[in-house]
């Protein structure tokens, strides 16, 4: 089969698994967070947990649960990454130094899962199994529960709660997460990806041995996908074959990375009672998702270069098992949702393609988004253009029945400012710092990318790299790592506060006077907004980098 | 506008370079910081790029003042008319022994009683408790024609420096001085009151968050320049600041927020808030009292139904003979009507002699020479009148009549002959011509009407069905429009109403646009957020439009003010690179002569548009009532996509022009 015909039906059985499973499992997810019954296990851990799951809790108090819940998090995986000797499975490996463990605590409950060590040379299975995998489950449920609490500010009238923090956590991991991974890891096994707790030693033909190292990987790999998290079990993450080794299983990865993010639209029409909006926003999500598809896949697969066409394909960083089209689909995919998961590597992708992908995360990661932070980042944004264009029809802009007054306005307008400042801030430290050792040290225009791609990675909690630069300094470590916090909590905060303020309101009834939020001329402001505030705020940076790259 | 009133502004435009000014526009002060910065590095390191960047932004916050400047200019002549209105009057006050003295018209408190005579100015706001007499407004409205003012009911309140014409009043002073409903005007037409709205807060919340993004672009962009040895001069990167914030909408806010008001007072209505001109753009139901606004207020012929046995003619010249001496608009109504179906238009025969309606009799008519009396009235009466019970097909026709909400007046003859009952005269509320239609274009603009009336809901019904309202309230007591106005606000809906009674006071307080009518009481002018100043309820739908014009135009200029940043971004990004990476050519799509011509021309782009957009943001960007979703596309189209190719043509334009310049092109 050609690499073109592969890449075809693979983009063509994704869309119709995702069109087949969206909308249950988007009813489902809806289910799950307006249904009033706990399950007993889910009992027994609130009881632990010393929760009342029959409270709501306010914007404010939801807030602290997130920031609290996070902040022990991090303290624990850091602690169990810096005294992994301590733990069974060890490997035999030492503890991480404190500066990546710091980074990587922070990388994997901000939902980033940044990797700046190596996993099988790293981590013993200890650390992978009950650290990280932890993490990967926890940091998604977080990420739905945030997305919720701000339908719920849609939904909810003259209240000002927004649900309860620990029951969305609870739900989301046990009803929503385990479930569906847990599928997933047997579908990859099923596939060669390996389960087991052993490095194998081989005898080479050429007489000498190899250690092989194994490990509980396909558990790790389904909810690296499911979760949006990226952190492979292994450096070579997706490319692995032992993480990803055959074109089914590369399928399986994609629609994982993909289900949660596209059928949460399908809650949110649900939730706010207007399928229609859902599909509104899914419309605005996909046209994204196909362009930036459209151009990486122009550019990786079409020979435009003297060298791809001697060499017969830009095979440079790409797994020949999946070749140009589907490294293509990939690399967008995890660069639309917020996984960062990698089958190819980006840095050796085109300066248009991996310009590409970088776009792809700067426009905030909402096509189709992080596991909830997909849904509530392009929520935020249509919140801007309702404002733009509901001034524009006359009236006090409003969406869902809510209208967008200063308060609104000021939580939003934080949010739009918040991870393009981490990102831009972030990026001229680093290169005016950049003759200093342990700074910068790459030259030319594709240095300069590879530290916007970082920088715009962490921020935006994707954790996909331009390698090529040595992220192990103690600068790379701490800076990143404050990167992905703030621009983890710091949208949390706001898009929580933003709903808590909404949730405050009335509902305005809807009228011919209205602008309606779920047409396709909406959908299509909604990209024109997402894409204009992008595009003015990167374009310097991305002049000086991937532009300058490719137009040359 | 022409260019001459645009210079008369200029003085008070530079006044308005005061920082402690321009920091209530953050935008506009970004731009201010920028010109200071630039003109110090002009000076320090002269070059004829330096100075005309320099000039150019410093014309930037000039023309941004500008349009503040004229916006206020038009309210500030307004104002001198009515200064001339509030001249120093003595008052002639009633003190507690009853007796009149003289005092200084600032003198007065609120419960002083003063006399006011023929000739006399009206010293200060107040109720007529004494007296009526004919009020000359015209200082204040603008109406030449004098209103009558009377003691009791609604047509009770005086306006401080209105003159009485005839007859002699009590008045009892209802504000303290320097407060007075005069003042208050000269006060919000000069904008001197004037705050920030809660939509316009909102904006300004969003462009102060997009002028941080680009602040740190910009900043950011030195270091990313020295590292790929490419170095930006600080005024390099103040001019492609000062082009991407969003100057255009920042200049332009108030005067938008000015003008908007200004449009108000135009049309005779005084906003007492920003806010509630916002307001008015947000309503979606309106409640309009039917009398006056709705139908012309008093019922009316509208067709002549014969008896059995009687033809059209002989009844439509009896109802005309019982009603030409009739006064009541009822009877030159029918007199009308009878003109207008082909009756001669002859005087009352010699000797006939007019009966007039008494409450006892309930008919008027006419007594004719030779003993032929013609009546009309209630049809018991008239029954009662002629003797005999009522023929059914005549008892049809008035049941009939009823029950479509008219009022059936039977007219009946005696003569030699005898008695008998002629036919039904059909009298019915009319509907103002244009009503349907502007109620079905409200309907569009998705705002729902609602008719008050005292009628009955039976004929309240037939007559909101014939003018296309959307709802009633009939039998409608004062409680009954609170009750309705919180029952519509309990939905979320924003509601407009006006009225002039007192009893209308609380409804106008509670409704989110209470437009007041400046007949009406004092009370009612108190509660309500609007005056009209004509006293004229159909303006409440030119309220509506007007604010929805204020928004229009401030969510138009923002976008086109954003849009503009891509053009921008072509032009000066390449222009500072091209020298470093020859690649960034391909940018360049306005194939701009030079690098410093390029940002040069941007930047004047930037401050010209201001100036081009002034007179938009004065008069309002045109608004037809429509759906959300059509005014949406077509808003998008002008301002969105035109916002994006319009400065890609000027700048180029202005680059052909401004590469001649040496040292430059």
């Amino acid at each position: 089969m050609s690499d073109t015909t592969g890449g075809l039906l693979t983009i063509a059985a994704l869309i119709i698994l995702l069109a087949a499973v969206h909308k249950p499992f988007g009813d489902y997810m809806a289910h799950v967070f307006t249904s009033a019954k706990h399950w007993r296990v889910e009992k027994r851990i609130y009881r632990v947990l010393g929760v009342n799951a029959d409270s709501e809790q306010s914007a404010r108090s939801y807030t602290v649960s997130v920031l609290g819940f996070s902040l022990i998090s991090i303290v624990v995986l850091f602690l169990i990454l810096v005294g992994q000797k301590a733990l069974p499975f060890d490997r035999g490996l030492p503890g991480m130094p404190w500066d990546m463990s710091l980074n990587t605590a922070v990388s994997f409950v901000t939902n980033t899962n940044w990797q700046s060590y190596s996993g099988e040379s790293t981590l013993g299975f200890a650390a992978q199994a009950g650290g990280l995998v932890i993490q990967n489950f926890l940091s998604a449920a977080v990420g739905i529960a945030v997305a919720i609490a701000l339908v719920r500010g849609f939904v909810r009238s003259r209240s000002g709660e927004l649900g309860n923090f620990w029951v969305d956590l609870v739900r989301g991991t046990i009803r929503i997460l385990l479930p569906l991974s847990f599928v997933a890891a047997i579908l990859l096994v099923s596939q060669g990806v390996i389960q087991n707790f052993g490095d194998h030693t081989v005898h080479a033909l050429t007489g000498g041995t190899q250690v092989i190292p194994g490990g509980p990987v396909a558990s790790q790999e389904s909810i690296k996908e499911l979760g949006t998290n990226g952190g492979g079990f292994f450096n070579g993450n997706s490319s692995h074959p032992f993480e990803n080794g055959t074109p089914f299983s590369n399928l399986i990865e994609l629609f994982l990375l993909l289900v949660i993010p596209v059928s949460l639209t399908r809650t949110l029409g649900t939730m706010v009672g207007s399928r229609k909006q859902g599909y509104a926003i899914l419309g605005a999500m996909t046209f994204m998702f196909g362009a930036a598809l459209a151009v990486v896949t122009w550019a990786e697969a079409g020979m435009h270069s003297q060298a791809a066409q001697l060499a017969g394909g830009s095979m440079e960083g790409k797994e020949t098992q999946f070749g140009s089209w589907a490294s293509s689909l990939f690399a967008t995919a995890t660069t639309g949702t917020s996984t960062g998961a990698i089958n190819s590597a980006h840095d050796s992708l085109s300066p248009t393609g991996g310009g590409t992908v970088l776009v792809n995360m700067m426009l905030g990661e909402v096509a189709p988004g992080g596991v909830g932070a997909g849904i509530y980042g392009i929520l935020v944004m249509a919140v801007v253009t309702v404002f733009i264009a509901g001034l524009m029809v006359g009236r006090t802009p409003e969406i869902l029945g809510k209208k967008i007054g200063t308060k609104e306005m000021t939580y939003v307008a934080l949010y739009t400012l918040s991870v393009p400042a981490i990102i831009l801030v972030g990026i001229g430290l680093a290169i005016a710092l950049h003759g200093t050792p342990g700074y910068m040290n790459n030259p030319g225009s594709h240095g300069f990318s590879e530290v916007v791609y970082a920088f715009t990675s962490a921020a935006n909690n994707n954790g996909s790299a331009f390698a090529g630069i040595t992220v192990t300094s103690h600068f790379f470590q701490i800076s990143l790592a404050a990167a992905m916090l703030l621009g983890r909590f710091i949208p949390i905060a706001l898009v929580l506060g933003l709903a808590g303020s909404l949730a405050k309101q009335g509902k305005v009834p809807v009228t011919a006077g209205t602008l309606p939020t779920h047409t396709p001329l909406f959908a299509s402001l909604l990209v024109g907004v997402i894409l204009l505030v992008t595009g003015l705020t990167f374009f310097p940076a991305l002049a000086l980098g991937p532009l300058a790259e490719a137009l040359s | 506008m022409t260019l001459s009133s645009l210079l008369s502004q200029l003085p008070s435009a530079l006044r308005k370079l005061d920082p402690r000014h321009l920091w209530r526009s953050p935008v506009m002060f970004i731009v201010l910081i920028g010109s200071v910065m630039t003109t110090i590095i002009a000076i320090a390191n002269p070059s004829t790029f330096a100075w005309v960047v320099t000039v150019w932004l410093w014309l930037t916050v000039v023309f941004g003042n500008l349009a503040e400047a004229v916006a206020e200019g038009r309210g500030k002549a307004q104002a001198a008319s009515l200064r001339a209105a509030r001249t120093d009057v003595m008052a002639r006050r009633i003190n507690a022994a009853g007796v009149e003295e003289s005092v200084a018209g600032t003198e007065l408190r609120k419960g002083d009683r003063v006399v006011i005579e023929a000739g006399e100015t009206v010293p200060g706001d107040g109720d007529v408790v004494e007296g009526v007499a004919a009020v000359d407004e015209s200082a204040i409205t603008g109406e030449s024609a004098p209103v009558i003012r009377e003691a009791g009911g609604d047509r009770s309140a005086v306006t401080g420096g209105t003159k009485v014409l005839s007859d002699r009043i009590v008045v009892q002073i209802t504000s303290a001085p320097g407060e007075t409903f005069l003042d208050r005007m000269i006060a919000l037409v000069e904008g001197a009151s004037r705050r920030k709205t809660p939509n316009e807060i909102a904006l300004s919340i969003l462009l102060v968050a997009l002028t941080l993004v680009f602040l740190l672009a910009v900043a950011t962009l030195r270091p990313m320049a020295n590292y790929a040895h490419a170095p930006q001069s600080t005024l390099v990167l103040i001019a492609l600041l000062v082009c991407l914030i969003p100057t255009t909408i920042g200049a332009l806010l108030s005067a938008i927020g000015i003008a908007g008001m200004d449009r108000l007072v135009r049309v005779n209505v005084l906003a007492m808030s920003g806010r509630a001109v916002e307001a008015a753009g947000d309503v979606s139901t309106l409640l309009l009292d039917k009398t006056g606004t709705i139908t012309y207020g008093n019922r009316q012929a509208s067709r002549f139904v014969a008896a059995e046995g009687v033809t059209a003619e002989q009844m439509r010249d009896a109802a005309r003979l019982s009603s030409l001496a009739d006064q009541t608009p009822e009877g030159r109504s029918i007199v009308e009507l009878a003109l207008a179906e082909g009756a001669d238009d002859s005087d009352l025969p010699n000797g006939a002699t007019f009966v007039e309606f008494t409450a006892q009799t309930r008919m008027s008519g006419v007594d004719l020479t030779g003993g032929r009396l013609v009546r009309k009235g209630a049809g018991s009466s008239v029954a009662a009148w002629v003797g005999r019970g009522m023929d059914p097909g005549v008892q049809a026709t008035i049941d009939e009549i009823s029950k479509s909400g008219g009022t059936p007046l039977v007219v009946a003859e005696t003569d030699a002959k005898g008695s008998r009952v002629l036919g039904v005269v059909h009298l019915k509320d009319v509907v103002k011509e244009g009503m349907t239609e502007r109620f079905a274009e409200l309907r569009r603009m998705g705002i729902r009407t609602v008719m008050i009336t005292g009628d009955n809901p039976l004929t309240a019904a037939s007559i909101a069905k014939e003018a296309g309202v959307d709802d009633f309230l009939a039998e409608a007591t004062p409680e009954d429009k609170m009750a309705y106005i919180h029952k519509e606000q309990e939905g979320g809906r924003l509601v407009a109403m006006t009225g002039d009674g007192t009893n209308d006071a609380p409804a106008l307080a509670a409704a989110d646009v209470g437009v007041a009518m400046n007949s009406g009481t004092s009370a009612a002018k108190e509660a309500g957020n609007m005056v009209d100043l004509d006293s004229d309820p159909t303006k409440l739908i030119d309220i509506v439009g007007i604010g929805k014009q204020l928004l229009i135009t401030r969510g138009a200029l923002t976008t086109f003010s954003i849009a503009n940043d891509v053009a921008k971004y072509f032009a000066i990004i390449p222009a500072m690179f091209l020298l470093t990476f020859p690649s960034l050519k391909g940018l360049n799509i306005m194939h701009l002569s030079t690098p410093t011509s390029a940002i040069t021309s941007a930047v004047i782009f930037n401050a010209l548009i201001i100036v081009a957009l002034i007179p938009l943001a004065l008069r309002g960007v045109a608004y037809r009532p429509a759906s959300a979703a059509t005014v949406l596309r077509r808003n998008i189209l002008i301002y969105g996509v035109g916002g994006v190719i319009a400065p890609f043509v000027g700048i180029k334009l202005i680059d052909l022009i401004v590469s001649t310049i040496p040292g430059i092109g």
